[in-house]
């Protein structure tokens, strides 16, 4: 796929969350979900309204990855981490800290951060 | 229904052969199997394949009726991709269909050819079976992912990397016996715990190897094993299938395989067995950490025991329920999408006598678990002797 070439959904909740209008998908039965999304996927609800993704974080777990994708070739090692808001988790390259500062409990909140390889953007997160 | 025999089985070796394709891979592993099994080709009414990633490592799709005229068989033809878990995929339908009386006689198997792509192509090519948009696109690679699960595991129930390692030992142990299996030599847990780090806190004996290979089996209906008076005593008697969330992030639990736990459940179900009946199994250890979430859906050890398990000699050759007896994926190999029949091709030699171990199991009951992705998708099979 050309780089060019936008993700609709997905795309646009980067635009939100550089523009501090971080959202999450929630149903009418309170699952929440990440877009590009027609219906829950817990429930099958049609119903999905954009609701604010809570500030901080807690990180859920971690790996420092030394063996990248080419399209991460210059970004290696890198820690990717699992993040969760409540409602929805997120996956995204935890920033500021040396691995050995990381653990599972960790407060943090997203950012969007390009990489270092090819320019492309992916979501960041920032100890608080 | 009819049961499902297994009529013969066959293997290439497993390792690099880059300069082999697919086809010839596969044609080799249903060679065999044809011969093993004393199976007319011409009997042949269906064959299902499995393959992962064939578009990017051979610019080549649509490959059931590629595979099917490679293994000399006129007969309609499906690829079936689910990431690691494809040729188990395939055999789940070929048993339904033998079950339901559609087919006597199928082909199935898979093949991957990989190892010509390099480290970094291979690790492109694996990682997109994780969802592009939200793992990929954020650096997950396939060693990553489960890099994740296990700090979760550490994190939830404990252990460390020296248990994992006594995994990876047993698994080398496992295949020294195998001529089939990448790696014919002993490791030690100082070997798994200084080599390099690929995911931390997993290193590069924590990870199977990328490889080329392919297996094949004829599977029959015990009418036709009957009529054409075939030897064929071990059967598939339980097939399940599960599923769960694509992305890691969506799961309940980043420290358990729930679509493996669903998969055992239907399959024990199938073949009215418990856990406890299991007297050995082939499971999908593409990571060691892996193998620890696998015998714990399996029921062969509690919630939170797998990490001991090879550690304690649980599952080692000598244990009560020894686990990967052809060395695993980590070091029998990973032709992706050979893996699960491929396990099949074991539990069958195992069951009839013919493999190194035969004598390590007390019993006639055994357990594969092929896994997709982070455990997105799971197939587990019974195998018994019947006859």
């Amino acid at each position: 796929m050309s780089d060019d070439v936008r993700n609709d959904g997905y795309d646009d909740w980067l635009d939100a969350l550089e523009g501090d209008q971080a959202f999450y998908l929630e149903c009418t039965a309170g699952h929440g979900s990440l877009p590009p999304r027609r219906v829950c996927p817990e429930c099958g609800s049609g119903e999905l309204s954009e609701t604010p993704l809570p500030t901080a974080g807690e990180l859920d777990t971690f790996t420092v990855t030394h063996v990248p994708t080419p399209a991460f070739a210059d970004d290696a090692p890198y820690v990717t981490g699992i993040v969760d808001f409540g409602p929805v988790r997120v996956t995204g390259r935890v920033l500021e800290l040396d691995p050995d500062e990381i653990e599972p409990g960790l407060t943090v909140e997203a950012t969007v951060i390009e990489t270092d390889t090819t320019g492309e953007r992916l979501v960041g997160f920032r100890p608080r | 229904m009819s049961e499902v025999r297994v009529a013969g089985v066959g293997l290439t070796s497993f390792g690099a052969s880059p300069n082999r394709t697919g086809r010839d891979l596969f044609a080799e592993a249903a060679d065999s199997a044809f011969e093993d099994a004393d199976v007319s080709r011409t009997d042949v009414e269906i064959v299902r394949y499995g393959n992962f990633m064939g578009e990017l490592a051979e610019h080549q799709g649509h490959q059931g009726p590629l595979m099917a005229e490679a293994a000399g068989v006129s007969a309609p033809a499906t690829r079936y991709e689910s990431a690691c878990a494809s040729s188990a995929t395939a055999i789940r339908d070929a048993v339904v269909s033998i079950r339901n009386g559609e087919s006597d006689v199928c082909l199935v198997g898979g093949a991957e050819r990989m190892t010509h792509l390099g480290t970094a192509g291979a690790t492109e090519a694996l990682a997109i079976a994780a969802d592009d948009l939200w793992e990929v696109r954020a650096g997950v690679t396939f060693p990553g992912a489960y890099g994740l699960m296990a700090t979760a595991y550490f994190d939830q129930f404990g252990g460390g990397r020296e248990d994992l390692a006594h995994v990876a030992v047993k698994n080398h142990v496992h295949a020294l016996e195998n001529e089939k299996a990448q790696y014919q030599r002993e490791i030690s847990v100082e070997d798994v715990l200084e080599a390099p780090a690929v995911s931390e806190p997993l290193g590069l004996y924590d990870s199977c190897p990328i490889s080329d290979g392919a297996a094949a089996l004829v599977l029959v209906s015990d009418e036709y094993a009957e009529t054409h008076d075939l030897a064929a005593p071990v059967a598939i008697t339980g097939s399940g299938q599960g599923g769960d969330r694509m992305a890691l992030h969506d799961r309940e639990h980043l420290a358990r395989s729930p679509a493996a736990d669903d998969a055992a459940a239907e399959a024990y179900e199938d073949a009215d067995i418990t856990a406890d009946d299991v007297a050995a199994a082939e499971v999908h250890d593409c990571f060691t950490i892996a193998e620890v979430l696998a015998i714990e859906s399996l029921g062969i050890v509690d919630r939170g025991e797998g990490i001991a398990a090879a550690r304690d000699g649980y599952t080692t050759v000598d244990g009560p329920v020894p686990v990967n007896l052809s060395g695993g994926l980590k070091a029998k190999g990973h032709p992706v999408g050979a893996t699960g029949a491929s396990q099949l091709v074991e539990l069958t030699h195992l069951l009839e006598g013919h493999h190194p171990h035969s004598d390590a199991i007390d019993g006639d009951t055994v357990v594969a678990h092929n896994a997709g992705g982070t455990v997105a998708s799971c197939v587990v099979h019974v195998l018994e002797v019947v006859a």
